[in-house]
């Protein structure tokens, strides 16, 4: 049985835990709505863009001469993954997830006998993949110096990713993300970024046709499509920070909540013992006087 | 005629009655006015004038495409309105582009050139002086 003074100890650490559990969600939640609001403000231009790619794709894509970062390099064999994590921890399954879902990727295609080559974004995934994975890192991308994500991170990665591809160092690239739907829910998610796809232009879009390309649809593919790497790693990075901060919040939440619960039993248990010890004392006094 | 100017991290602009637009297209300069045939153009480094109910902006862009429809969609990577273009920001502009032609593969140089080209011509345009102009 602890003592008293045990116990007294014990309160107070947990109580200083809630404390900083209670803080970190805070925090979380501020950014969390910073985070949620640089999604939203990118939103416009990723749709139009995606949207207009995907017009020309349809049009430009099928012809013999179309860029090969269209129609892929016509092999299957050597993979990119780039995985994108957080660079701090303490945000419940968030960096774990991501991790796991590139980690089966990944298995599956060396076991398909394929090549496999990763590059890191986030200091959190890249520690959790090193043990087994660590003969595949190509590269890696520190974030940690970046308060606010901006299209020039993501055009960096992108610029990168196609250096390597235009040096055929590998036939297709997936990026490994975490799709932000509510607080309490992230989806890891993959995305082929390498060849580009796009969603198919809807039906009754057919107007599409009527437009006037300058340059000529292929040179206004060439140009656009680099574009379209770095527009689409951007939108990741953007919905993994605002679910690297939604998935903090409940885990903070959820941290705090438990560090109540066990104040409360602590407190239970400080009660218990401090009366047995009153008890104690009565029972020796009482049993003095009788002996008297 | 709607103007809509959007970089990858916000809308700059939005105007619902726009008389013209100015755009620095890659293959030359182009007006859209109402009624402009639907035309998709990527953008070359120069400057992007509005004549709205309220006058003229005009902006600074580079990269990118414009969509003349209905209206007028330009998806710039960077947009500035010209006058929160400070000679900091165009110096690393401009010694970005440098670095792309430095780099750039054999068959990329022409269009490297164009673009450091293109770059320093926009900042001609509003009275920004390049130091490595001498290319």
């Amino acid at each position: 049985m602890p003592s008293l003074k045990d116990l007294k100890n014990r309160i107070a650490s947990v109580k200083s835990t809630r404390k900083i559990t209670k803080a970190m969600q805070m925090v979380a939640a501020a950014k969390l709505r910073r985070a949620q609001d640089a999604a939203e403000a990118a939103r416009p231009y990723t749709e139009r863009f995606n949207a207009v790619m995907g017009q020309l794709a349809a049009s430009a894509g099928g012809s013999d001469t179309a860029p090969r970062l269209l129609t892929g390099t016509g092999a299957d064999q050597t993979h990119l993954l780039v995985v994108m994590t957080a660079e701090r921890g303490l945000c419940g399954g968030f960096n774990a997830n991501i991790a796991k879902l590139a980690k089966q990727r990944a298995d599956k295609l060396v076991a398909e006998g394929k090549t496999v080559k990763i590059i890191t974004v986030g200091k959190k995934g890249r520690e959790s993949m090193r043990r087994n994975y660590g003969q595949y890192f190509v590269d890696h991308v520190d974030l940690t110096e970046v308060k606010r994500i901006g299209y020039g991170d993501a055009s960096a990665i992108a610029a990168d990713v196609l250096k390597r591809f235009e040096a055929g160092e590998f036939d297709v690239a997936t990026i490994f993300f975490s799709k932000f739907n509510t607080v309490i829910s992230q989806d890891p998610t993959a995305q082929q970024i390498v060849p580009v796809k796009f969603d198919a232009p809807e039906e009754g879009a057919g107007a599409s046709n009527l437009y006037d390309y300058e340059p000529g649809e292929e040179a206004l593919l060439a140009d656009l499509l680099p574009r379209a790497v770095a527009t689409q790693i951007f939108a990741a990075l953007l919905e993994n920070g605002a679910s690297e901060q939604g998935a903090r919040m409940s885990a903070m939440d959820s941290a705090t909540r438990n560090a109540g619960e066990m104040i409360d039993k602590l407190t239970i248990e400080f009660n218990r013992s401090r009366q047995a010890v009153i008890t104690n004392e009565l029972i020796e006094i009482i049993s003095g006087a009788e002996a008297l | 005629m709607r103007f809509e100017l959007v970089s990858p991290e916000r809308r700059l602009a939005s105007v619902d009655d726009a008389r013209a637009v100015r755009i620095p297209g890659a293959d030359g300069d182009l007006t859209a006015m109402a009624d402009h045939a639907p035309t998709i153009t990527s953008l070359r480094p120069g400057i992007l004038t509005v004549e709205g109910p309220n006058g003229e902006e005009s902006y600074a862009v580079t990269g990118g495409f414009a969509e003349i429809g209905a209206g007028v969609i330009v998806l710039a990577e960077r947009a500035r309105h010209v006058d929160d273009v400070t000679q900091e920001l165009f110096d690393d502009w401009v010694a970005e582009a440098h670095r792309a032609h430095s780099e750039a593969p054999e068959d990329g140089v022409d269009s490297a050139a164009k673009l450091l080209a293109d770059m320093v011509a926009m900042g001609g345009h509003i009275g920004l002086n390049s130091n490595q102009a001498n290319l």
